[in-house]
């Protein structure tokens, strides 16, 4: 964009009389001073267009000295402003003019707000690299000293920044200014600056030759580490990282050692936690003989910091630290030095360190191996899986995959599953959620399909049992959550559902899949088992259940095959027409024209069609919508089949979708409106049910197309057509 | 702008204590009949005590008009303390007495040159000290309102039918990062970041219009002009910058910034959290004192401030007279405090009144950060930090208040909240009183004085007459009785420039700033 402008465009460059092109790029500058924010940030982001149409000259002499002083304007004007002052070289003549840039920058790294100034950093970093080397001495470098030398902390926090990136590029002289001037604000007055060295220090230290290094940068490690605000001191541990990097073992062993060993054991918590949070980095900058013989000790204090905060950042880092550890020997000093201390944060008193720990302690039997595993690891996933805090025991639950693959399902299925049938009645829905979402993995690996069956069962069961005292889910949830259970058999999950949504949503999840489940136990299975189930709740006083089963019907009727779906399904289905709440009804219209293929032709010719004509004519206009819709497409079926068809039965509506039948979509994707409006003329014993669902049906409906799985979909469509 | 009239007084005071026993002493209390309501009686059950106080029998200040400004400062150089008196004052706030133009707080900045104040109705007044007036050598630049902005609005809150304050309850400056000022403002429940900048060019030279909104002929457009931007009048616009909400069930009685320059908290009566300064979304609880049980409430945080250098401590004070020193080092949560400054209660002054007048009205740490002084409603106490069982210094404030507390009970002025500062050096506190009367004391020489902020029978450079009040029966000239201090007249905000021995002083409605002429 903005590189792309050729040097070459000379002043005047649309300076044409009457030229018609002059006019947006007018509205443009003005617009620069509009009184509005948003017109004046779209006029900045096209400050490449206004540059190249003013040429550079004048870009150079009027565009960039306005800018200038337009640090008066908005946040965002800034930012934008910022962005594009990085990309500008080719707008104002090339490398040779990149100089020009740095007053408006200058002023940009001197406002208050951290986001306009790290981006003004950013853009004079670009642009540095695009000085030359005469021009960096000329020009850069007196705007970092200037920087540096402000008088508000601001301008020198923006200077902390540039050092690196001028530094390899100037000369002898110049450098050792530079360093002095890095010097200087590391011991700066306010914190502030003293915080944006700190985290510069391992960027300028990577810039720097080895003896500078060595004499320079390293005592002002120790100094920022030993800062008496410990906001500066958290900061150094991450400088700790890259000079660590930087220097070889008996330098970093005599060097930075003693501050990092002194870091780990800081006063405030907030360091220690840092050492922490960053155990990984430093484990790997400072090598595998050090880390055993330093960082081992400092992390075993860390997993028993007084600080909790402390303690679940060690404990987040286990699994970390144990797999970078040498492979060699490992196991031993995962066994004696760091198992005793995640023993006792098993049984740690807040609830953070637990579920931390929990959240990777998975992750070590694959690093101990199975007998180890059983012997020391299982007992603590055991006390964890019943631990009172139900985010622990959701953490240990959701990485059980980790535990398979080492003791394998039979020893797990043994002595977790117990355990986790157990869980299936927590009172945390979370919790139970997290169950059923691994079943299928558990029950597909299962060597028995028998012990599956039963497994499943008693948490189906109970889980079934739980939710009939939820109020708020109603009875008929049962059935979804049953369902759902059963649908995550098929391997399909559907995740974080929020307690006050899910109905919906699983409902239709559970549904869709109920004809994978089908496909899986054969219809046998399903014509005893969930057929039945499914049909009761036709006849429920909610009609959002009247409504669950039209769904399932629809999903069952493929995998079911004609003669279960004509004989059990269609007479209910056809009864419902009758439904004095309209969504039930249209949602019958829906499910005729779904389940219209499947159907022979007499039926559809004697049951569905006089049904659908008379849905066609009702009172409700959405019904009338979707029965006139599904009359089409059941025409067009019979058509197919050569049936004759009336031309008075084709719909009035030349736009309706001829290929319906084709196209998997969602329920909320098409009617979204319709069931907006629909909920207002429900009978009113359910107006106050229908209302509360309303939007959510219409809302769920991208969260539900996650859920359809197009692939089982479209093959049978393609079969049946 | 409310200020209307800047009236100028110029006060020059010289003091000589004479007595050196200034610091009272109190007499066994002696049984005495209170008209009390039924009520309270019933509450109290036991005598009432009071106090006898002696006071000393010579005016212990001497007041001269100082000559003009070819005067001899050298002697007036030799004058014992507390003779930073030696005002100009001028007030601002019209005459007008409106609820919303009562003062509830004022603040200088960092380097003393601006002074803010909030007052109930949400507003913030700004003054500008003017540059060095090189005529009047001995005398500072005066005030001047420099910006007047709206920063809080009265809200309601719908889901707890409460109405929301607008009322400012706390003004602190940031460290000055650039060009621009920054003040926090907080009312009961959101504590709002605003900009004070200058702006003294503006840009000129539209293509498509002219200057005056007028637009042009575009088929005349054929040349394309920048803006280019020319000086224009001093404007001084307040912008907000940043607004943290929701955080408080409470009302928030300080917000307190952090020496990190990244970090403040903010107190309610129950909970303190701590926020960055560039965060707004989300701030940590870092002390909480409500009981599971409410009905087990006892005591109530009042104030709350981070040390000035020590970056991981503060200090909160509460309603039972302690402060609790809290150090983020040891732990993310400051439940458990690290110090407790307490004073045993001395038996023989309890009343019914003890734990009200024991309230801590307001907690300053001294600038050095070795100290820290507490207001409760009868005195000022000085603790060093090092010391938890008692304070270093107590100054009594109005002593002669404790024979009326009862009066003082029912009109409500008991639980008033005196705020209290230090000056520059930290040699010298100041609080507020009744009567539009504020009070100094000195630390090194343990003399106080008792001056009264009032444009009535104040002529311009005249003396600002120290005043006194007598307790007992017998009144000397010049004394004013305890029964005729008038309670509504009272002094709860005073602030004291960081550098220069200037002081503000806010009574109800008028804001007065005093200075030293000869520091």
């Amino acid at each position: 964009m903005a590189g792309a402008a050729g040097p070459g465009t000379g002043p005047g460059a649309a300076g044409g009389d009457g030229d018609d092109s002059l006019y947006p790029i007018a509205v443009l500058i003005d617009e620069l001073r509009n009184e509005d924010v948003q017109l004046r940030l779209n006029s900045i982001k096209k400050l490449s267009t206004i540059a190249l149409a003013l040429g550079v000259e004048r870009t150079r002499t009027e565009l960039l000295p306005f800018l200038t002083d337009t640090i008066y304007d908005e946040d965002e004007v800034l930012l934008a402003l910022a962005e594009q002052l990085g990309n500008f070289t080719g707008l104002v003549g090339g490398p040779d003019f990149a100089h020009c840039l740095l007053p408006p920058l200058e002023s940009l790294a001197t406002v208050e707000e951290t986001v306009v100034r790290d981006k003004a950093v950013e853009s004079l970093r670009q642009i540095s690299q695009e000085h030359t080397p005469v021009a960096l001495e000329a020009h850069f470098v007196p705007l970092v000293k200037r920087l540096a030398s402000g008088d508000w902390f601001t301008s020198r926090t923006s200077a902390c920044g540039l050092f690196s990136v001028c530094y390899p590029r100037a000369s002898n002289a110049v450098k050792a200014e530079i360093r002095q001037h890095f010097r200087s604000l590391c011991s700066d007055d306010t914190p502030m600056v003293r915080r944006a060295a700190a985290s510069k220090l391992g960027e300028f230290a990577k810039v720097l030759e080895l003896d500078s290094v060595k004499s320079e940068i390293v005592p002002l490690f120790t100094n920022l580490a030993s800062d008496e605000q410990d906001s500066v001191r958290l900061l150094a541990v991450e400088a700790c990282v890259s000079i660590a990097q930087l220097l070889s073992q008996e330098d970093l062993e005599a060097l930075v050692m003693p501050t990092l060993r002194q870091a780990a054991e800081d006063k405030s918590w907030r360091v220690r936690y840092m050492v922490a949070d960053k155990f990984s980095e430093l484990q790997k900058a400072v090598g595998p003989k050090i880390t055993l013989h330093d960082l081992i000790p400092a992390f075993q204090n860390l997993l028993k910091d007084c600080e909790a905060e402390v303690r679940a950042a060690a404990a987040h880092k286990v699994k970390e630290l144990c797999e970078n550890l040498p492979t060699e020997g490992r196991e031993t000093i995962i066994m004696n030095q760091i198992l005793p201390y995640i023993k006792e944060l098993v049984s740690d008193t807040n609830q953070h360190v637990k579920s931390a720990l929990a959240s990777v302690i998975m992750g070590l039997s694959t690093i101990l191996g199975k007998e180890n595993t059983i012997e020391h690891l299982l007992p603590l996933f055991l006390a964890q899986l019943k631990d009172e805090c139900p985010e622990v025991r959701l953490n240990i639950i959701s990485n059980l995959d980790c535990v398979n693959e080492v003791i394998g399902i039979r020893q797990l299925s043994q002595s977790l599953l117990p355990a986790i049938v157990e869980l299936a009645e927590d009172a945390k829905w979370r919790v139970r959620l997290a169950i059923i979402e691994y079943m299928p993995l558990l029950a597909g690996q299962l060597v028995s399909m028998c012990h599956m069956l039963q497994c499943i069962g008693t948490v189906c069961e109970n889980l079934a049992g739980e939710m009939t005292s939820d109020l708020f889910l109603g009875s008929g949830c049962v059935e979804c959550f049953t369902c759902s259970a059963c649908q995550n058999l098929a391997g399909i999950r559907h995740c974080a559902l929020s307690p006050l949504l899910p109905v919906y949503a699983i409902r239709e999840a559970a549904t869709n899949n109920l004809m994978k489940l089908v496909q899986k136990f054969g219809t046998e299975w399903a014509q005893n088992t969930i057929v039945p189930k499914v049909l009761v709740m036709a006849n429920d006083p909610n009609y959002l259940h009247r409504m669950t089963t039209l769904f399932c019907i629809n999903a069952l009727s493929e995998a079911c095959g004609q003669e279960i779906t004509t004989k059990q399904m269609l007479p209910i289905v056809l009864k419902m027409a009758g439904d004095q709440v309209a969504n039930v009804r249209f949602n019958v219209a829906k499910s005729l024209q779904k389940i219209g293929p499947i159907l022979d032709t007499d039926a559809l010719q004697e049951e569905v069609k006089p049904v659908l004509q008379k849905l066609g004519q009702d009172e409700d206009m959405d019904v009338k919508y979707f029965a006139q819709e599904a009359i089409s497409a059941v025409a067009q079926r019979l058509r197919k089949l050569d049936f004759p068809v009336k031309d008075s039965e084709e719909p009035s509506d030349p736009e309706a979708d001829k290929n319906h039948f084709l196209r998997p979509r969602g329920p909320g994707e098409d009617t979204g409106k319709a069931h907006r409006e629909r909920a207002a003329r429900v009978a009113p014993e359910e107006a106050v049910g229908a209302a509360r669902f309303r939007g959510t049906d219409a809302a769920k409906g991208p969260a539900y197309q996650l859920h359809v799985n197009t692939e089982t979909h479209l093959p049978n469509w393609k079969l049946q057509n | 702008m409310v200020c209307s009239s800047i009236l100028l007084f110029l006060y020059l005071v010289e003091i000589h204590l004479l007595s050196k026993e200034f610091s009272t002493v109190w007499c066994r209390p002696q049984p005495r009949a209170w008209s009390l309501s039924p009520g309270i009686e019933s509450h109290i059950g036991l005598p009432a005590w009071s106090l006898l106080l002696p006071l000393p029998m010579s005016l212990p200040f001497s007041l001269f008009l100082l000559p003009k400004e070819d005067q001899d400062l050298s002697p007036i150089r030799n004058r014992p303390i507390l003779q930073h008196t030696y005002l100009s004052c001028f007030s601002h706030y019209s005459a007008r007495k409106l609820a919303t133009d009562i003062i509830s707080t004022v603040e200088f900045n960092h380097s003393g040159e601006l002074l803010a104040t909030g007052d109930k109705g949400g507003r913030v007044v700004i003054f500008q000290q003017e540059q060095e007036n090189k005529i009047q050598s001995h005398s500072r630049g005066e005030y001047n309102v420099y910006s007047t902005f709206q920063s809080h609005e009265p809200e309601f809150d719908y889901l707890k039918s409460l109405e929301i304050e607008e009322k400012i309850n706390k003004i602190r400056w940031l460290p000055q990062k650039n060009a621009a000022q920054f003040l926090l403002s907080t009312n009961d429940k959101t504590i709002k970041l605003w900009k004070i900048s200058e702006r003294d060019k503006r840009p000129e030279g539209y293509n498509l219009k002219e200057e005056d909104g007028r637009y042009r002929d575009p088929t005349t457009v054929t040349t394309l002009r920048v803006p280019v931007f020319r000086p224009m009048d001093l404007m001084v616009e307040a912008s907000p910058r940043r607004i943290f909400a929701n955080a408080h069930t409470y009302h928030i009685n300080s917000i307190s910034i952090n020496s990190d320059y990244e970090t403040y908290l903010s107190a309610d009566d129950l909970r303190i959290n701590l926020w960055h300064l560039e965060i707004t979304d989300r701030s940590f609880n870092i002390v909480d004192i409500k009981p599971a049980n409410m009905e087990e409430l006892t005591e109530v945080i009042t104030a709350a401030e981070f040390h000035p250098n020590s970056c991981n401590t503060f200090v909160y004070s509460s309603s039972k007279g302690t402060i609790r020193l809290c150090d983020m080092r040891a732990s993310a949560l400051c439940d458990r405090h690290s110090k407790l400054f307490e004073e045993p209660e001395d038996p023989s002054n309890r009343s019914f009144f003890s734990e009200i007048i024991s309230s801590i009205s307001d907690v300053k740490f001294s600038h050095s950060g070795r100290y820290m002084m507490t207001r409760d409603y009868l005195s000022v106490k000085i603790w060093d930090l090092n010391m938890e069982n008692r304070p270093v210094e107590t100054y009594q404030v109005h002593e002669y208040l404790r024979s009326k507390l009862c009066s003082l009970y029912e009109n409500d002025c008991i639980f008033d909240k005196f705020e209290c500062c230090w000056n520059g050096s930290d040699s010298v506190v100041m609080t507020g009183s009744y009567n539009n009367f504020f009070r100094m004391f000195d630390r090194n020489t343990k003399r106080d004085i008792t001056l009264e902020a009032s444009r009535e029978n104040n002529k311009p450079r005249t003396v600002l007459k120290p005043r006194k009040v007598c307790a007992s029966g017998k009144r000397k000239k010049d004394e004013i009785s305890v029964d005729s201090l008038d309670f509504n007249k009272k002094i709860l905000h005073t602030a004291w420039h960081p550098k220069e021995n200037i002081i503000a002083v806010a009574t109800t409605n008028n804001l007065y700033i005093f200075q030293d002429k000869v520091n």
